[in-house]
């Protein structure tokens, strides 16, 4: 924080660094794997973890009686057939997104910055998307028959349709999940190793064993290592347009006006990435405050997030923007009056509420004083999420509600069920959550020592020749 | 019935049924009970797979009758039930007295389907909503099963018993303390009885009490001929028809035959398309000047919203101008009301002998007889009207009937009171204390369908039986009698007929209903042809009897001329006549308008889910009835919609308190755009507290505001508003098109200019070009089924909804269900209002949407396992074992015509699963379902061709809505077939696909909505 006030009264604009100076290998080591071992249950953390604890029991209870009741608990109807699980599908799924971006996109990229923040970017990829996966199958009218998705051999000899988005959807989340579950763990097993040596407790020192599957650190792992993490960030790359491109076609194959948009792909790709840099900076704040990790998370990686929610928020914008236009321009009087009846009829609310959140709230980062505070980036973290909720509720509820007949045009209305899958699987996360934090090393010890490595004077590298000299 | 002749039938029952009947038993008896100590191993199978078969029947048996029906069509040695296939018997289903002719499916003796029957007048094939509904009736779970003495259980011996001692001391006073209660009747048998009875018992008194009263109707008769008579019309032959009120598409005697006549008068071809569609571009012209806006209003060129009490001025004005000597207007008229009538006056006149005026039976006495006079002095009479011997047999002023009957059960003048089939407890007027009046009457006996309110109050219950289950007879609107036949034997052992109940009360113990009707017309017909009478009048439901027919000259009461003079004498004067209401003095305030409800009618089917969840053809209300009235009042009274008050559904309307002559009642309000201002109106029916677990409790008593001495409207209401909210389940609450190109509305004149764009707009081609290339066609298919809905002559009224609905098994989901927008119908008639205004719409339109089977369907590209897909003859199908119910579909589909089972909605009550069509799937919850062209017909056909070895017919298949539809909007078949009706029908130039724009290319096309405004009329 001194750091952060001196840069400040100079009025100077030095990029913040990475790593904060004073970390050593063995202070990274220490600290990290110390949250693991050494820190005992804090109030804090006991209270999140039975808070979750507590929604999960609910998303448990909806999950039961839903299957026994019927989807019917919900608010869904026809026109309205699809609600709150849809759009909490995609929005889980937009969170998803940011994980992999950043462990795969920007260590492509080379970007420094990602290291402290991927792990648990990561490891909220995948909660959210076993979030996300959740919402597919107890929204289906027979959950139990959900595998008829998939193309398995069975004496009918039925295949799936093909052609449906939500077959290519079936397979773009678990592909998804798949890679995303293989890239988080390979990441994993260097600092499990080193846990696993510093492990007092046999018990600890078993799980960590198993879990770093044997490394011990030769030169010849880490070149397997370091091959197979740029291949795997390299195959993930692609998944990240994929997926949220996909999930978009589920709308955009449709003929319902607001949902058959060409512009959809890269929309909900732009969409995807905003709402999780955003949840990520939710994640990050709290973190780095109530563990201490001020010198790895800086607030050079939350200023940085900062911009990608700022560009993100514009290409947004500019989403919305044409979804306008072309819906004015293409003379269809159903888009059009689609576009009418989200900025002025029955939830217009939430049409200007997810501008505000999305569009208008991140325009405040343009600013660097606002960029670089905290409070108001956790603050417009939570903002920019309840936005894209909102977005996703909007895309499926608006567009639905008021489509072709007249006739059959009716209101959807979430019920207590609705909100209660939508808590539960936020009780979920959050749990999921909790519980990493405490078992696995949150930050990735081997990627943040390189850090300091690269940070140290390598006198042979900046200056072969004085070090030759220097040499006896 | 003797016990002797109940036996007849009972070797084919399971021996342990035999004691279901025994007598005085409160519950069914428990198997345990039933088994005999020495039963051995072989009867306790048999028991036991005998009540596995039963459970949940409680008592219920399942069986034919035991005398012989006669099948429609087939030859008399081909009634042999085969299973498998089913067998149909034509009877009638009697509603207010009049009955409409039926033909009913019948499998392995359990009736599923009722539809029209082709040979009856009054039905020509068709039926309406509620007949087709009485089938969910016969099959309620709560119907009454067991005689019940003052609330506790009875037996019929011990109610015989106790009824004879009366009847034995009536005999002795000839009757004078016997009173027989029964709503209208057509019943030559059941009349006859009662004459027997009267003879024995000349002291005795008959009254009769509907309370979708008639009395208008009768008392303007006898205004104008001098005496009762029953008028007829012809709307085939008519070119101008003004209806004052009248609506003879929905809620006359005759209505289905009207709505026939009526489209046939408004049907437009530039080519001759198969049988009753010949080559015409001319239509009638109809004025409807109305009150409550009914079905009749929304076909009309020129509708005139009035208040109820205006009706009769209008009606003064238009005889004075036709020239009906001596009438003129009581209040000069408003510009607008007197151009109406002037341009009506002018065209009825330029139509002499081709028009029609037509009353409504709700309208006083006055405006029949003056639609009686107008009609003679135009000609119209013995051409487009006609009058005929009254059907009823005894004809009579009921509410004076029915008010000198609580007169005398008041004075203690009554002994025994016999109750036929009637609840007057709940419908009597409120001004009469009926209920108070039952404690007076030392023995009331009440035969019903239902142990309902009035029978709470009856010292004895009898249960009665279905018309279904009945033997009985009973004549239609214009006097064609038919001899009603059961379809099963009854379900309850312990029911009764009307007939029956009578017979035992005048000769115990009585005979079967079968014999009482039989030696009936064994009278009426004599000679060694009965039983050839008999079984011709049972296979045709149509009595081969002179009584029956309506052309006969017996039946007609005079001709046109010398009606004429008598009306005029009489006519000059008519509201001093007794009957018409009389204004409260110092009333004031708005006009309350009583209306039979047009589902569930008098409350009598209240308790049938099918009607309660059948959107009302306006106002698409659901499971309730509401204070109606215009945008107008509403907003003068500070009533219109507001929600989203915490705690209510966001949709809920406000409650208000209608105060009417000391009396009140609280219901909700629902705005109806072409309601009259300053009126207000309700429907009766609702409000029931001992209807059943369906009916009670729904909607609010209209009855209890409702006096004898303005039966359907006055003035003197107050509304006041609560601070109560209240939701309504309204499936269709938009009310116009957004300028959408939905319902196609032209006028004929741009029609003969241009056929192939009615409505002078420009629209898109219907196949429309497409970026994609197109599909490799497919290899030709056999046949391509297609469907064409003509909204010109589609009325709206529910009949096909309901004839979808048995067919299909397609379950009823209740009101909470239909607030989420949950119904299930396949079948939905859409409802669209024209203009700008919704105070004054321009029009009202009605389109039937079924599923468009559209060859490149939406649905069918996202269903990820392939359980929506395509048959090669062009039907979209669901395979419902294979949905997984993502809803894609259904998002998808741009008609919104799919159904989806959100929670189990398929009722499984063991008496409901009789009444199931056995060749539709009943579908689980979490499947989609949706309009399948009745696939299952369409395979019978296709078995029965191959059978034969031939192709079906273009025409062959008809869908249940298509059978249903008294207007013969809908027409269904091969259009590969050119020569088929309904390629032919889309071969007119005013078919079009709906929302072609979407190039999904449906196979239902609709044929324009076509109106013939005169254009003396300045425009609306």
């Amino acid at each position: 924080m001194a750091v952060e006030h001196e840069s400040r009264q100079k009025g100077l604009n030095p990029p913040e660094p990475v790593l904060l100076p004073g970390q050593t290998y063995a202070s990274i080591d220490e600290q990290i794997s110390a949250i693991v071992l050494k820190r005992p249950l804090t109030p804090g953390w006991l209270f999140g973890t039975l808070l979750s604890f507590a929604f999960i029991m609910l998303l448990t209870f909806t999950i039961v009686y839903l299957i026994a009741r019927g989807i019917g608990i919900w608010g869904v109807d026809v026109p309205v057939a699809w609600g709150f699980a849809i759009a909490n599908f995609v929005w889980w799924i937009g969170i998803g997104h940011a994980g992999t971006l950043i462990s795969a996109i920007l260590l492509l990229l080379n970007q420094k910055w990602r290291t402290s923040i991927n792990r648990f970017a990561e490891a909220m990829t995948l909660f959210a998307v076993a979030c996300a996966g959740l919402f597919p199958l107890l929204h289906l009218g027979r959950p139990w028959a959900f595998y008829w998705l998939f193309p398995y051999p069975n004496t009918m000899a039925l295949w799936p349709q093909f052609r449906s988005p939500l077959i290519w959807d079936f397979f773009a989340v678990s592909t998804y999940l798949t890679v995303s579950l293989l890239f988080w763990y390979q990441g994993l097993i260097p600092d499990a190793a080193a846990v696993r040596d510093r492990a007092q407790n046999p018990l600890k020192r078993l799980f960590f064993g198993i879990v770093s599957l044997g490394w011990r650190g030769s030169a010849i792992h880490w070149k397997y290592y370091e091959s197979s993490y740029w291949l795997l960030a390299a195959l993930a790359t692609p998944l990240v347009v994929s997926v949220h491109s996909i999930v978009s076609m589920d709308f955009a194959v449709g003929i319902v006006p607001g949902w058959h948009s060409t512009i959809f792909p890269p929309y909900f790709v732009a969409g995807a990435i905003f709402s999780g840099f955003a949840m990520v900076l939710t994640l990050a704040i709290p973190l780095r405050k109530f563990y201490h990790l001020e010198d790895m998370v800086t607030l050079r990686h939350l200023e940085n997030m900062g911009k990608i929610v700022l560009a993100t928020s514009l290409v947004v914008a500019y989403g919305y923007f044409q979804e306008t236009l072309m819906a004015w321009y293409s003379g269809d009087r159903f888009e059009w009056y689609m576009v009418q009846d989200r900025a002025f009829g029955n939830y217009s609310f939430a049409f200007w509420l997810l501008l505000l959140c999305n569009v208008v709230a991140p325009q405040t980062l343009w600013v660097r004083k606002w960029r670089t505070n905290v409070l108001w980036l956790f603050v417009l973290s939570l903002i920019v999420q309840i936005g894209m909720w909102t977005e996703r509720v909007v895309i499926v509820v608006q567009s639905l509600h008021r489509d072709f007949m007249p006739s059959a045009w009716h209101m959807y209305y979430p019920t207590v069920w609705d909100w209660a899958a939508l808590t539960g699987s936020l009780g979920l996360f959050a749990g999921l959550f909790f519980l990493f934090i405490r078992i696995l090393p949150m930050i990735p010890t081997h990627e943040v020592q390189k850090l300091a490595h690269e940070r140290e004077p390598h006198p042979e590298r900046e200056n072969p020749a004085a070090a030759a000299k220097a040499r006896p | 019935m003797p016990p002797i002749e109940r036996e007849k039938g009972k070797g084919r029952r399971e021996e342990g049924e035999e004691k279901r009947e025994n007598p005085g038993s409160q519950f069914p008896i428990p198997l345990h009970e039933e088994m005999d100590p020495a039963m051995d191993r072989r009867a306790f199978l048999t028991l036991l797979g005998a009540s596995l078969a039963l459970a949940g029947l409680s008592g219920c048996t399942l069986r034919p009758p035991d005398e012989k029906i006669v099948p429609y069509v087939h030859p008399p040695d081909a009634d042999e039930m085969t299973p498998g296939k089913p067998l149909f018997y034509a009877t009638a289903c009697p509603r207010n007295g009049y009955v409409d002719g039926v033909l009913v499916t019948s499998r392995e003796g359990r009736p599923i389907k009722i539809e029209g029957n082709l040979l009856h007048p009054a039905s020509l094939g068709a039926s309406d909503a509620i007949t087709q509904a009485t089938l969910l009736e016969m099959y309620d779970p709560d119907r009454s099963q067991q005689v019940m003495h003052r609330g506790l259980p009875g037996t019929w011996d011990a109610f015989l018993g106790e009824a004879n001692t009366y009847m034995q001391a009536q005999r002795a006073v000839r009757g004078a303390g016997l009173r027989v209660l029964t709503g209208s009747v057509t019943s030559p048998t059941l009349v006859a009885q009662i004459r027997a009875m009267q003879a024995q018992l000349p002291a005795m008194q008959w009254h009769q009490h509907e309370p979708i009263s008639r009395d208008n109707v009768r008392a303007g008769a006898q205004m104008a001929f001098g005496r009762y008579a029953d008028t007829l019309y012809d709307f085939t032959q008519s070119a101008v028809i003004v209806s004052l009120d009248g609506d003879f598409l929905l809620s006359m005697p005759g209505h289905v035959r009207y709505a026939r006549d009526y489209a046939a008068s408004r049907r437009v071809r530039t080519k001759a398309c198969g049988p009753g569609q010949p080559a015409r571009e001319i239509m009638s012209r109809l004025y409807v000047a109305e009150s409550m806006p009914t079905l009749t209003g929304t076909m009309a060129d020129h509708r005139l919203p009035l208040r109820a009490r205006d009706i009769e001025n209008v009606a003064r004005a238009l005889a004075q101008q036709v020239g009906v000597n001596g009438v003129a207007p009581t209040e000069p008229l408003p510009p607008e009301v007197a151009e109406w009538v002037a341009v009506a006056a002018r065209d009825l006149q330029a139509f002499r002998g081709a028009g029609v005026i037509v009353p409504g039976d709700f309208q006083p006495p006055a405006v029949h007889a003056l639609a009686h006079a107008m009609n003679a002095a135009l000609g119209n009479t013995g051409k487009a009207v006609r009058y005929i011997a009254p059907v009823e047999a005894e004809p009579m002023d009921q509410a004076a009937s029915f008010r000198k009957l609580v007169q005398d059960m008041q004075a203690g003048q009554v002994q025994m009171l016999i109750i036929l089939s009637s609840n007057p407890v709940y419908t009597s007027p409120a001004d009469l204390d009926f209920a108070g009046a039952m404690a007076k009457v030392p023995m009331s006996v009440h035969l019903g369908l239902y142990d309902d309110e009035t029978s709470a109050l009856c010292q004895w219950h009898i249960p009665e039986t279905h018309y279904l289950e009945t033997w009985s007879d009973g004549r239609a609107y214009d006097g064609t009698t038919t001899i009603m036949q059961p379809l099963i034997a009854p379900l309850y052992d312990n029911t009764r007929s009307a007939h029956e109940l009578l017979d035992a009360l005048l000769v115990p113990p009585g005979r079967a209903g079968h014999d009482i009707v039989k030696t009936f017309w064994s009278g009426q017909h004599r000679g060694a042809d009965f039983e050839a009478f008999w079984r011709k009048s049972l296979n045709d439901g149509v009595a081969a009897h002179p009584l029956s027919l309506r052309r006969r000259g017996g039946t007609e009461l005079s001709s046109g001329a010398s009606v004429a003079g008598q009306v005029s004498l009489q006519a000059a004067n008519p509201t001093s006549q007794p009957g018409s209401p009389s204004p409260v003095p110092g009333g004031g305030g708005l006009e309350l308008i009583f209306r039979p409800d047009p589902t569930i009618w008098d409350g009598r089917y209240a308790n049938n889910g099918w009607l309660q969840e059948l959107p009302k053809p306006l106002t698409k209300l659901t499971w309730d009835n509401a204070v109606l009235m215009s945008p107008r009042t509403a907003e003068k009274l500070g009533l219109t919609r507001q929600g989203g008050t915490p705690g209510t559904h966001p949709e809920s309307v406000p409650v208000v308190e209608l105060r009417y002559r000391g009396r009140s009642v609280r219901g909700p309000v629902l705005i109806l755009p072409g309601h009259p201002d300053g009126s207000a109106t309700v429907t009766l029916g609702y409000g029931r507290t001992r209807a059943g677990h369906v009916g009670t409790g729904a909607g609010f008593n209209a009855y209890a505001l409702r006096t004898s001495d303005a039966l359907w409207h006055d003035d003197g209401l107050e509304i006041v508003r609560t601070d109560d909210l209240f939701s309504l389940g309204v499936t269709h609450s938009h009310q116009t098109m957004e300028g959408r190109d939905i319902v196609r509305i032209g006028s004929i004149t741009q029609f003969r200019k241009d056929p192939h764009n009615p409505d002078g707009k420009e629209h898109v081609p219907n196949k429309p070009p497409m970026i994609l290339p197109e599909a490799p066609p497919l290899p030709p298919s056999e046949y391509a089924w297609g469907m064409s809905i003509d909204n010109n002559v589609c009325i709206g009224c529910n009949a096909c909804v309901v004839a979808c609905q048995a067919e299909n098994n397609i379950p009823v989901v209740g009101k909470e269900q239909v607030l989420g927008g949950r119904e299930m119908h396949w079948l939905r008639i859409d409802r669209y209002y024209t203009g700008m205004d919704m105070e004054r719409p321009t029009g009202t339109y009605f389109m039937p949407i079924p599923c468009m089977q559209c060859e490149k369907a939406p649905c069918e590209l996202v269903c990820p396992v392939d359980a929506t897909l395509h048959s090669d003859d062009g039907l979209n199908m669901m395979v419902y074992n294979r949905c997984v119910g993502t809803r894609y579909c259904s998002n998808n589909c741009p008609y919104k015509v799919r159904r989806f089972n959100f929670l189990q909605y398929a009722d499984i009550a063991p008496v409901i699963q009789l009444m199931r069509n056995p060749e539709v799937t009943v579908r689980s919850r979490g499947v989609m379902e949706k309009c399948t062209y009745c696939v299952q017909r369409i395979q019978n056909a296709k078995i029965d061709a191959e059978v034969q070895d031939r192709k079906v017919g273009g025409d062959e298949v008809q869908t249940a809505c298509q059978q249903a539809c008294p207007t013969n909007a809908i027409v269904f078949g091969d259009i590969n077939q050119p020569d088929s009706q309904v390629a032919q029908l889309k071969a007119e130039p005013h078919d079009y696909p709906l929302l072609a724009e979407l190039g999904t290319r449906p196979r239902t096309t609709y044929l324009a909505r076509l109106v013939n405004p005169n254009p003396e009329m300045r425009a609306e």
